[in-house]
C-alpha cells in the first residue's frame, strides 16, 4: 500500500507535459485522475519513476459540440459525462456508461482520458467507445495524430498510443436520425469493474429497421471488441426480440474469453450473450 | 426509577466526533522521533527459509534496524488461551525463522525512519526458500502427509467429541436420517480499520506503552508481558478508537508484543499500521468447517437426533481462541429446538493458511447455519411447510431453562411469539401465494425462513479461559460530572452511549454530564473487555450494580447532612429528599470530597467499583424471513424483503440494537452471497485484496423490516440478553434457505455458500449437477 520513490511534476501545458515525457521516457507515467495508476503504485504493480500530472493543464476538461461531433478533453471527469443534460441529449451512451463506474468517489476523480489509456479489459469505457467508433486525438512531439477507438485498444492494458505521446481528447461523431444507445454490464461485486459490458449505438431507418449497428464489449477477453457478427445479424433486419437474441449469441460466439475466480470462460461467453441481447433491446427501445 | 433514557432511542454520543473525523485511532497518535516498521512476509504458503539477506536493507536510507527470526529468540510465543485434550500446540513466534507456513507469515521486520523507507528497505531484502507442498484441503489434510508441523507427524490438531443422548439409537428409531455435506466457508473479518500498534518505551521509567487497535486491552497486557517477560504492572496498553473488530481484534498478535520489543531495544517510538494486503494475510479468518450433517426424523417432522462430523480448518497456527471455535459449534447444535441426541465430531487440522479464530458470531453462526438448512432439508424431505418443522420442535415457554443435549440451559425465550410476530409482519400466507404466482409465470422467488438462538453475555468464567466477569467503577465528580470506567472495550457497539443512559438514569443526571472511559490498563481496573455480546449484558450490568452501590453510600451521607433517619431518605430525579428537606446528588458529592462532615466509618470520596460474574450465559433468538429472486438468465439474486424479528432481552437503546441487527445482516449476506476466502493448491491467497474479495454494499443490502419481541434475560438484573451478532448468526441460513427455495422447483435442497450466480446459473441451465 506503500508506492516506491518517485518525483513528481505538474506540467504547465500539453507542451509541457509532452516535452517532460521526451525526456524521462519510459521512466515517466502520465499522471491524470489517479485511480487506475495510483492503485496499481500501491501495490507496487507499477513503478514509474516520475509522474507528470497533467491535471493542472488548462483547457484539457470540457465538453463541447463542433459540428457533427462532441469533443471530450481527456481529463473529463466521468462524473462531468454522466451528470451533463447535453451529454444525456446528444450522447446518452456516454452518459449512461459514465454513471456505471465505480463508485460516486472514484467518478469524481477518475476521467475518461486515463480510463482509456489504461485499457483495462474490464474497464466500462472502451465497450463505448468502440460502439461510438470514437477518434482519439493524441499529441506527440511531432504534432497531432488521430487514433481510431478500432485501432486504439491493442491487447491487455495496451493501446495504440506511442512512447511519448498524451491523450489529448476524444472526439465522439454525433448519430443522427433515429438511433438508439444502450449501454449494460454485470459488475463485479467486489472491483465494480465489468464481468462483462456491452454498448450499444444504432440506428432505425424509416421502417423501423436497424440501418446501422455499432456495438463494444467490454470485460469479456483480453481486451474490449467490435461485436462484427453481432452487429451484421442485426443490420437490415427489424430489431425484435428473436433478432436481438440472434445478434447477441454472435456477440457471444468467440473463443478467447477471460476466466477467473468470479466467473468462468464459458459462464462468461453465457454473460455476453444475455447482456448483449438486453443492450440490443434497450437501444432499440431508446430508439422508437 | 423513571426510565429518561433506558429504552430509547439516544443518538450516540460517540458519532459527532466520527463522524466529523475527530475521532483518535492508533494512526492518529503522533509521538516525536517514531520510528516506522515493515514485515517481510512470506510470498509461499509452505516453504524452507534457506537464506535471509538483509545486508543491503540494513544500509538503505533511513533504516534504524532490521530484525529476523535469528534475532528475537526471547520473545514468546503468539498464546493460545484454550487448552483441549490431546491437543497439538505448534509454538508460533513472532518472526518465522526456519520455515514459514503461510503466505504472510512474518519473516523480518524492518524499522526506518518513515514508514515510505520502510517500505523500501524491507523490499531489498532477499528471502531464499525452498517451497515445499502445501496443505490447502481439510480432508486431505487429516488424511496424512504432507505435513504442516512435521515434528507432529500428523495434521490433525486435536480430535473432539461432545453432546448428550444416545444418538445410534436416535437414529434407529427415527423413520428417516437426512445426510448433507455443508460447508461454512473461509471468511476475512475486514474491520475498516486494520490493526495497528504504536510502541512507546521510556528507559528511565521501564515503561512501555502500547496503542493498539484491540478489543483486550488487559487480556493483551497479561499476554504481552508474559511474551515480552516483563512484569505486568510496566506495561500499560491503551486502545483510542478502534475501527470495527467482528472477533479479528480480540486476539493477541505477533506484531503487538514485536513493536514493544522493538522500542524496548531502540528506546524510541516505532508505530506499525496494517496494509489492506496485510489484513488480508495475517489477521486471523472466520469459519473453515466443512461437515457431515445426519439429523434423524420422524414423519411427522420430530427431530430425533442430529450428528455433525466436522472438519475445522485451524491455519498454520493457533491464535488466542483457534481450536475453540468448533466446540462452541458443538454447543449450539440444537437451535432453538429440542432434539434429544446431538453428536459432534471435530477433526481440527492444520492447513498452510492464516489462522482461523473468531469471526462477528464464532463457531454458533456454523452452528445455526447447520441446524437451519437441516430444518428446510428435513421440511424438503417431508413436503412441509419450513415454518411447521421449526415450530414442532420448539421448546415451550413455561419449559424454560431449557437444557439442550449439548450441556447448555437456554435462560429463557419465547420462540413461537418471535416466529408468530416475523410471520404477521412478512404476511407469511400472502407471501406463499405470492409465490404460487410467480413461480407459475416462470420465475424462481423463494421465501427463507430461519429460526435463530445464539449464546451471549460470554460468560460464565467458568467457561472462559481468561475470566467470564466484567468490570465497573463509577464515580461523582467533585463538581458532580459522573465518570464511568468499564472494563469492556467497545469498538462501535456504542456502549458510551447505553452505559450513559444507565447511569443517567440510575443517578436522575443528564448523559451530558456522563464520560465513559474504557480501553486504557493505566486508568480503568482489570476487565475482559468487548467481544462474544456481552459488553452491555455483563459489562453493562457491572456498571448498574456499582450504580446502587454508589447510591447506597450517597444515600446515607445524604441523611448525615440532613440530619435525618437514612431509612426516610428517597432518591428520584437526582435527589434525595426526606419530608421538606431534599438534597442534590452533585451537594452529596460534593461533601464526600470536601470530608468535612462524613458519617462515623464512611471513607471520603464518591466512587464504588463492581465485578459482575454471570451465573449463565444468555440466549437470544428471533425469527428471520426473506425473499430473494434469482434472474434466470444471469444467476443474480435480488433481495425484494427482509423481515427480522429479534429479541434481545431489555433494549437500553432501541437505535443501537437496530444497528447492531442491520450490521449483523449485512454480514451475512457477505457469507451467503459474496464472502470467500480462497487459497489455491499452493497455498497461495487469491482473494488477497478488495478487489477481489467482495465485501456486500450498501446498493446490494435490501430495506430491513426490524422489529422486536423481548423476554428479560433472568441471569442480569438489566434483563439484557446481547444483539451483537445476533444478525448475522440469524440472516447467514435465512438468506441461502430463500434462494434454495427459490430453485428448489429445479429439485434444488442444497448449495455451499457464498452462492455465486454462476452457480446458479449452471444449476437453472442444466450445466451441473443438482445437489443432494
Amino acid at each position: 500500500m506503500i508506492p516506491t520513490p518517485f518525483d513528481y511534476i505538474a506540467a504547465k501545458s500539453l507542451d509541457e507535459a509532452v516535452a517532460l515525457l521526451g525526456k524521462h521516457g519510459e521512466a515517466a507515467k502520465i499522471l491524470a485522475g489517479g485511480h487506475s495508476l495510483v492503485p496499481a503504485m500501491k501495490l507496487r504493480l507499477a513503478q514509474p519513476q516520475v509522474l507528470i500530472d497533467i491535471s493542472r493543464i488548462k483547457d484539457l476538461a470540457y465538453i463541447r459540440e463542433e459540428g457533427n461531433s462532441l469533443r471530450v478533453g481527456a481529463m473529463t471527469t466521468h462524473y462531468a459525462l454522466e451528470s451533463s443534460k447535453r451529454v444525456r441529449v446528444v450522447s446518452p451512451l456516454l452518459a449512461e456508461c459514465a454513471a456505471a463506474i465505480g463508485d460516486v468517489q472514484v467518478r469524481n476523480r477518475g476521467t475518461i482520458g486515463g480510463s482509456v489509456v489504461h485499457a483495462d479489459p474490464a474497464a466500462d469505457w472502451p465497450a463505448a467507445m468502440i460502439a461510438l467508433r470514437v477518434e482519439m486525438v493524441c499529441a506527440g512531439a511531432k504534432g497531432e495524430r488521430v487514433i481510431k477507438a478500432d485501432d486504439f485498444f491493442v491487447d491487455l492494458l495496451t493501446t495504440a498510443i506511442a512512447p511519448g505521446e498524451v491523450l489529448r481528447e476524444i472526439r465522439i461523431p454525433l448519430s443522427q436520425g433515429r438511433t438508439g444507445q444502450s449501454y449494460k454490464k454485470v459488475r463485479h461485486p467486489a472491483s465494480g469493474f465489468a464481468v462483462v459490458g456491452v454498448a450499444v449505438n444504432l440506428g432505425l431507418d424509416a421502417a423501423g429497421k436497424c440501418a446501422n449497428a455499432s456495438i463494444g464489449v467490454t470485460g469479456a477477453a483480453a481486451k474490449a471488441f467490435r461485436a462484427g457478427g453481432a452487429e451484421a445479424a442485426l443490420t437490415g433486419k427489424p430489431p425484435d426480440a428473436a433478432v436481438a437474441a440472434a445478434a447477441a449469441a454472435k456477440a457471444a460466439d468467440r473463443q478467447d474469453m477471460n476466466s477467473d475466480l468470479y466467473a468462468s470462460a464459458e459462464y462468461r461467453r453465457h454473460l455476453v450473450e444475455v447482456t448483449a441481447r438486453r443492450a440490443v433491446l434497450a437501444a432499440v427501445g431508446a430508439a422508437k | 426509577m423513571a426510565t429518561k433514557y433506558v429504552g430509547n432511542r439516544v443518538k450516540r454520543t460517540e458519532d459527532p466526533r466520527l463522524i466529523q473525523g475527530l475521532g483518535h485511532y492508533v494512526d492518529d497518535i503522533k509521538l516525536p522521533d517514531t520510528l516506522h516498521v515493515a514485515f517481510v512476509r512470506s510470498i509461499y504458503g509452505h516453504a524452507r527459509i534457506t537464506g535471509v539477506d538483509a545486508s543491503a536493507a540494513a544500509k538503505a536510507p533511513g533504516v534504524v534496524a532490521v530484525y529476523t527470526g535469528k534475532d528475537i529468540g526471547k520473545i514468546g510465543g503468539v498464546p493460545c488461551a484454550s487448552d483441549l485434550p490431546e491437543m497439538k500446540k505448534p509454538e508460533f513466534l513472532v518472526l518465522a525463522s526456519n520455515k514459514a507456513l503461510f503466505v504472510g507469515h512474518a519473516i523480518a521486520a524492518v524499522v526506518a525512519t518513515d514508514r515510505y523507507l520502510a517500505k523500501d528497505a524491507a523490499d531489498m531484502i532477499q528471502v531464499d526458500y525452498e517451497e515445499l507442498p502445501a496443505v490447502t484441503e481439510e480432508v486431505k489434510a487429516a488424511a496424512g502427509a504432507p505435513y504442516v508441523h512435521e515434528q507432529f507427524g500428523t495434521n490433525i490438531a486435536y480430535k473432539l467429541t461432545a453432546g448428550e443422548g444416545d444418538i445410534a439409537a436416535a437414529f434407529r428409531s427415527s423413520d428417516k436420517v437426512i445426510k448433507q455435506r455443508i460447508l461454512n466457508q473461509r471468511l476475512a473479518p475486514i474491520a475498516m480499520e486494520p490493526r495497528g500498534v504504536l510502541a512507546r518505551y521510556y528507559p528511565g521509567e521501564q515503561e512501555l506503552t502500547l496503542w493498539s487497535s484491540t478489543q483486550i486491552p488487559h487480556l493483551m497486557r497479561t499476554q504481552v508481558a508474559l511474551m515480552l517477560g516483563m512484569p505486568e504492572n510496566r506495561l500499560r496498553v491503551i486502545t483510542p478508537e478502534v475501527g470495527g473488530g467482528f472477533g479479528s481484534k480480540l486476539n493477541v498478535y505477533a506484531e503487538e508484543a514485536l513493536l514493544g520489543w522493538i522500542s524496548m531495544q531502540l528506546g524510541q517510538p516505532v508505530k506499525w499500521i496494517e496494509s489492506r494486503r496485510e489484513n488480508f494475510q495475517s489477521t486471523i479468518h472466520g469459519r473453515a468447517q466443512l461437515g457431515d450433517l445426519e439429523i434423524g426424523i420422524r414423519k411427522d417432522g420430530t427431530v430425533t437426533g442430529l450428528r455433525y462430523n466436522v472438519f475445522a480448518d485451524m491455519g498454520a497456527y493457533y491464535q488466542l481462541l483457534t481450536p475453540a471455535i468448533p466446540t462452541l459449534t458443538g454447543l449450539m447444535l440444537s437451535g432453538s429446538y429440542k432434539i434429544p441426541a446431538i453428536q459432534i465430531n471435530v477433526t481440527a487440522v492444520f492447513t498452510n493458511k492464516m489462522s482461523t479464530d473468531a469471526y462477528r458470531g464464532a463457531g454458533r453462526p456454523e452452528a445455526t447455519y447447520v441446524v437451519e438448512r437441516a430444518m428446510d432439508l428435513v421440511a424438503a424431505e417431508l413436503g412441509m411447510d419450513p415454518v411447521e418443522v421449526r415450530r414442532k420442535n420448539f421448546p415451550a415457554p413455561n419449559e424454560f431453562p431449557f437444557k439442550t443435549a449439548t450441556g447448555l440451559f437456554y435462560d429463557s425465550g419465547d420462540y413461537v411469539l418471535a416466529l408468530e410476530k416475523a410471520l404477521k409482519n412478512a404476511d407469511y400466507k400472502k407471501l406463499g401465494e405470492e409465490q404460487k404466482k410467480a413461480r407459475a409465470a416462470g420465475r424462481l422467488v423463494g421465501i427463507g425462513v430461519s429460526t435463530y438462538v445464539e449464546i451471549c453475555a460470554l460468560g460464565p468464567s467458568a467457561a472462559l479461559p481468561a475470566g467470564g466477569w466484567e468490570s465497573a467503577t463509577v464515580r461523582i465528580e467533585p463538581t458532580g460530572t459522573v465518570t464511568v470506567l468499564t472494563g469492556a472495550s467497545p469498538h462501535g457497539q456504542g456502549q458510551e452511549t447505553s452505559f450513559a443512559q444507565i447511569a443517567g438514569d440510575e443517578l436522575g443526571v443528564s448523559i451530558e454530564a456522563v464520560t465513559v472511559i474504557h480501553g486504557d490498563t493505566s486508568i480503568v481496573q482489570y476487565g475482559i473487555g468487548t467481544f462474544g455480546s456481552r459488553a452491555t449484558a455483563v459489562g453493562g450490568t457491572a456498571v448498574f450494580v456499582a450504580l446502587q452501590r454508589l447510591k447506597e453510600k450517597a444515600s446515607k451521607l445524604a441523611a448525615h447532612l440532613m440530619g435525618v433517619d437514612p431509612a426516610t431518605v428517597k432518591f428520584a430525579d437526582g435527589r434525595f429528599t426526606s419530608g421538606a428537606k431534599s438534597m442534590a446528588i452533585q451537594e452529596v458529592a460534593l461533601h464526600a470530597h470536601l470530608a468535612k462532615s462524613l458519617p462515623e466509618g464512611m471513607e471520603p470520596g464518591l466512587s464504588a467499583t463492581y465485578f459482575f460474574e454471570p451465573k449463565n450465559f444468555t440466549f437470544p433468538f428471533g425469527t428471520h424471513i426473506c425473499i430473494a429472486e434469482v434472474d434466470k438468465d444471469t444467476g443474480e439474486i435480488t433481495l425484494q424483503r427482509y423481515i427480522a424479528v429479534d429479541d434481545c432481552g431489555r433494549v437500553i437503546n432501541p437505535l443501537l440494537v437496530d444497528g447492531q441487527v442491520q450490521g449483523g445482516i449485512v454480514q451475512a449476506l457477505g457469507q451467503a452471497f459474496y464472502e470467500h476466502v480462497v487459497y489455491d493448491e499452493n497455498g497461495q491467497l487469491l482473494t488477497g485484496t478488495l478487489m477481489d474479495y467482495a465485501l456486500p454494499r450498501a446498493t446490494n443490502c435490501p430495506w430491513m423490516e426490524l422489529d422486536r419481541t423481548e423476554t428479560p434475560s433472568p441471569v442480569n438484573p438489566l434483563g439484557v440478553k446481547g444483539v451483537g451478532e445476533a444478525g448475522t448468526i440469524g440472516a447467514t441460513p435465512c438468506l441461502v434457505n430463500a434462494v434454495i427455495d427459490a430453485l428448489a422447483p429445479l429439485g434444488v435442497r442444497h448449495l455451499d455458500m457464498p452462492l455465486k450466480p454462476e452457480t446458479l446459473w449452471r444449476i437453472i441451465s442444466g450445466n451441473s449437477a443438482r445437489s443432494a
